[in-house]
C-alpha cells in the first residue's frame, strides 16, 4: 500500500506561551474522498491545522508526513508536486486578485508555472473545462477584471483555479464567510461536486456548524486547540456527545415559530482563561467532573464513525493516536 | 400601539456619473414602542443605507430626498444640525456592524463612555461618573474592570457589550443594531443577542435589528421588514412570515438559510442581486423570481395591505 497523501503525527503549535493547536493526528487518505468539515470559534486552531496542513506553517512539534516524507525535508521536486496536489481556497475573494489585471490571469499563471498545458488552445480548454466544473460560464467571466464580477463569482474563480490543477486535496478556509448568503449554497454546492464528480477531497474549514452540516461527510468539532468530537456529520449534530458541540448546536438560532432561543442568561460562564492542564471546555462545561479539571480527556470512540473527548465517554474505548480518519467516512458512505 | 418612530415616504439617492441611484425607495414603516422590528435582506439592498437616514447620517454622494421620519412626534428634518447631533445616541442610538472598528482604539472604554455624557450635556461628578459606568458595564454583562481597559484588550463579544453600553448609556428610545453580531461566533452572539433583549426590556425602548441571518430574525424579533433593491417589499408579524411568506424572495432568503434539520436542503437565490442603476423593469426581483410571468415585467407591484398588518410588493401577494 502506497503512503497516504497527508499524515500529521502529532502536531502541535505553540505561540510563545500560547498553544495555538495541540496534538493532532490524523491521516488524509485521498483514496476515500471526502468532505471533512473543521468547525470551531475564533481561536480554537482550525485555521492553524489548516496552514499546517497547507505546508504554510511549521509544526511546532510532532510532523507532517506527504507521502510518506517529513514535510520539512522535501525534495524541490516533491515540494512542487505537494503545491500542485494540495490546493488552496481562502477566505477573501476580494484581496487575492491583482485589480490591474483580468482575472484570466490567475487561471493562466498556474498553467504556465506547471506546464498543464502544450498549447495555448489547449491551456483554454483546461481553464473553460475548470469554470464549468464550478458552475461558471466561461464567456461570463475571462477577459473581465475583478471588479466586474461578484464576490460569489471571484470566489468560484478561485475554486476554479484550484480545480484546474487536478489536486487530490483542497483545503478551503471560511470560503464563504464573505459571500452573501444567497450565493453560500452555490458555492459550496461546486465544492460538492468536486469530491462527487472528480474525487477530490476536502476539508472545510468554517465556524458555520449549519453550512458544514449542509456539504460535509464528516466533522471535526475543534475547542482551544484540541479537537472536541469528530465522526460522521448525521451522528454528530443529530446527537452531539460533547457538551461544548451540544452548546455550539443549541446556540444556532432557527427559523422556527417555536421562540426558544433567548433565554434569561443566567450566569455566562464564557471567557475565562483556559485551564491548562485540564479538559480546555471545564469552566463552561455544565456536566463537569473533579477530574476534568486536573486531566485531559482523550478522544474516546464511542461509535464506530465518531469519537468524543470527555469523560463522560470513559467507558468506551480510547482512540489510538492518528487513529482519528477510522472514524471519519468517506464520501455517502452508510453508517 | 403608538407609533415611537414614524419613517414615511423615504428617499436615498447617491449622485453617480451615469444618473441617480435609488438606495432607499419610498420606504414607509412605524415602529411601535417597546417593539423589535427587523430588516432583512442581501447586502446592498438599502438596509444599512436607511438605517444611517433615520439618524440623517447620509454622506455625500448620498442625500436623503424625500421623506419624513419622526421620533415621539418630533419632526427630524426640522432639527437643525445641533438638534440631530443631540438627538443621536440620546434618542435614537446606533449599535454598529463590526464593533472591533467603531470602538476608538486609543481611548480607555470610561473615556468613550465619558465622551458620550460630555457631548451631550451630562454632567457628573467623579464619583457618580465611576458609579454610572459600572452599572453600566454590569447592564451589559461587562465587569467593572473593563473600564479601564483598551479595545485592544478585549473580545470580540465583550467589545460588542461595549458598544452596547455606550448605546443605552443615555437611555435612547430607540436602539438601531446593524448586524450586531455577524462577528462573533454562535455561542457568544447567543450571549449578546440576550444582553440585548434584556436591556431592551428595562429600558423600555424600541429595537430595529438590521441583518441577514433569518434564524436571529425568527428568534429575535416581532415583525420583520424585508428590503430588496431598496425597497421595503414585505412587512409582517414573524410568525406570518416564517409560516407564510407573501413576497417570493421572502422565501427564497429563508431558504437560502442551511438548516440543521436535512441535509442538501440549502439553496441559493438564482442570479445575483441587481445593480441599483441598472434595475430591471416592472418588479425587481423578476429576473430571479420563479413566479414571474409578463406582468412582473412589465408593472412595477405596489406596497399594499395583503391582510391586516401585513404588506407585500408582489402582483401575486
Amino acid at each position: 500500500m502506497s503512503a497516504p497523501l497527508l499524515e500529521t503525527r502529532h502536531v502541535g503549535k505553540r505561540y510563545g506561551a500560547m498553544t495555538a493547536l495541540s496534538d493532532l493526528s490524523m491521516t488524509i487518505d485521498t483514496t476515500r474522498p471526502a468532505i471533512t468539515a473543521v468547525v470551531g470559534e475564533s481561536g480554537s486552531g482550525k485555521t492553524t491545522l489548516a496552514r499546517i496542513i497547507l505546508g504554510l506553517t511549521p509544526p511546532s512539534e510532532g510532523q507532517v508526513l506527504y507521502r510518506g516524507h517529513d514535510m520539512a525535508g522535501l525534495s524541490g521536486r516533491q515540494k512542487r508536486e505537494f503545491r500542485r496536489e494540495v490546493q488552496a481556497v481562502f477566505q477573501d475573494p476580494y484581496e487575492v486578485y491583482n485589480p490591474f489585471y483580468r482575472v484570466d490571469h490567475v487561471l493562466t499563471t498556474p498553467v504556465k508555472n506547471f506546464g498543464l498545458a502544450s498549447s495555448r488552445a489547449e491551456a483554454r480548454t483546461l481553464i473553460e473545462g475548470a469554470l464549468r466544473a464550478v458552475g461558471l460560464r466561461p464567456e461570463e467571466i475571462l477577459g473581465r477584471f475583478p471588479h466586474q464580477l461578484s464576490g460569489g463569482q471571484r470566489q468560484r474563480i478561485m475554486v476554479a483555479r484550484a480545480v484546474l490543477m487536478k489536486p487530490k486535496l483542497i483545503v478551503a478556509d471560511e470560503p464563504v464567510s464573505m459571500v452573501d448568503a444567497s450565493l453560500r449554497a452555490t458555492i459550496l454546492g461546486s465544492l460538492r461536486k468536486l469530491t462527487d464528480e472528480m474525487g477530490i477531497s476536502i476539508i472545510y474549514i468554517t465556524h458555520d456548524l449549519a453550512t458544514a452540516y449542509q456539504v460535509s461527510d464528516n466533522i471535526l468539532v475543534m475547542y482551544r486547540a484540541c479537537v472536541a468530537e469528530a465522526g460522521e456529520v448525521e451522528r454528530v449534530v443529530k446527537h452531539p456527545q460533547h457538551p461544548y458541540t451540544q452548546l455550539l448546536i443549541s446556540s444556532i438560532p432557527k427559523v422556527s415559530t417555536t421562540r426558544d432561543w433567548l433565554e434569561d442568561e443566567g450566569e455566562q460562564k464564557a471567557a475565562a482563561a483556559p485551564s491548562a492542564i485540564g479538559c480546555r471546555f471545564v469552566e463552561r462545561c455544565p456536566v463537569a467532573m473533579a477530574k476534568c479539571a486536573t486531566t485531559l480527556p482523550p478522544l474516546y470512540r464511542t461509535e464506530p464513525a465518531r469519537a468524543a473527548a470527555c469523560f463522560q465517554y470513559e467507558a468506551s474505548p480510547e482512540l489510538q493516536a492518528g487513529a482519528l480518519d477510522e472514524v471519519l467516512v468517506k464520501a455517502h458512505e452508510v453508517v | 400601539m403608538n407609533a415611537i418612530l414614524k419613517v414615511e415616504g423615504l428617499r436615498v439617492e447617491f449622485d453617480h456619473a451615469l444618473g441617480a441611484v435609488k438606495a432607499v425607495d419610498d420606504v414607509s414603516f412605524a415602529l411601535n414602542a417597546g417593539e423589535r422590528l427587523g430588516l432583512a435582506g442581501e447586502s446592498g439592498s438599502g438596509k444599512s443605507t436607511m438605517a444611517l437616514a433615520i439618524l440623517r447620517m447620509i454622506k455625500p454622494p448620498g442625500r436623503i430626498v424625500a421623506g419624513r421620519v419622526s421620533l415621539d412626534g418630533e419632526e427630524l428634518s426640522a432639527l437643525d444640525h445641533e438638534g440631530m447631533r443631540r438627538l443621536r445616541l440620546a434618542g435614537i442610538a446606533m449599535v454598529p456592524q463590526g464593533s472591533m472598528n467603531s470602538l476608538n482604539p486609543v481611548m480607555r472604554i470610561k473615556a468613550q463612555l465619558a465622551d458620550a455624557f460630555r457631548d451631550h450635556g451630562v454632567h457628573l461628578s467623579n464619583a457618580a461618573f465611576e458609579a454610572r459606568v459600572a452599572e453600566l458595564l454590569r447592564t451589559v454583562g461587562l465587569r467593572p474592570e473593563v473600564a479601564t481597559l483598551y479595545p485592544h484588550e478585549l473580545s470580540g463579544g465583550m467589545k460588542q457589550r461595549a458598544c452596547i453600553a455606550i448605546a443605552i448609556c443615555l437611555r435612547p428610545k430607540v436602539i438601531i443594531a446593524d448586524e450586531p453580531t455577524s462577528a462573533l461566533d454562535v455561542v457568544v452572539q447567543r450571549h449578546v443577542m440576550e444582553t440585548l433583549a434584556r436591556v431592551q426590556r428595562d429600558l423600555g425602548c424600541a429595537i430595529i435589528l438590521v441583518g441577514h441571518d433569518m434564524g436571529l430574525m425568527a428568534q429575535f424579533v416581532d415583525r420583520l421588514g424585508v428590503m430588496y433593491a431598496g425597497r421595503l417589499v414585505e412587512l409582517a408579524p414573524i410568525g406570518e412570515i416564517i409560516t407564510r411568506p407573501r413576497h417570493p424572495y421572502t422565501q427564497a432568503l429563508i431558504s437560502s438559510l442551511p438548516s440543521l434539520e436535512a441535509r442538501g436542503t440549502m439553496q441559493g437565490i438564482p442570479g445575483l442581486a441587481p445593480l441599483l442603476r441598472e434595475l430591471p423593469p416592472g418588479c425587481a426581483f423578476h429576473p430571479r423570481c420563479p413566479r414571474a410571468e409578463d406582468r412582473c415585467r412589465a408593472e412595477k407591484p405596489a406596497v399594499r395591505e395583503v391582510a391586516p398588518g401585513q404588506r407585500a410588493a408582489c402582483h401575486f401577494a
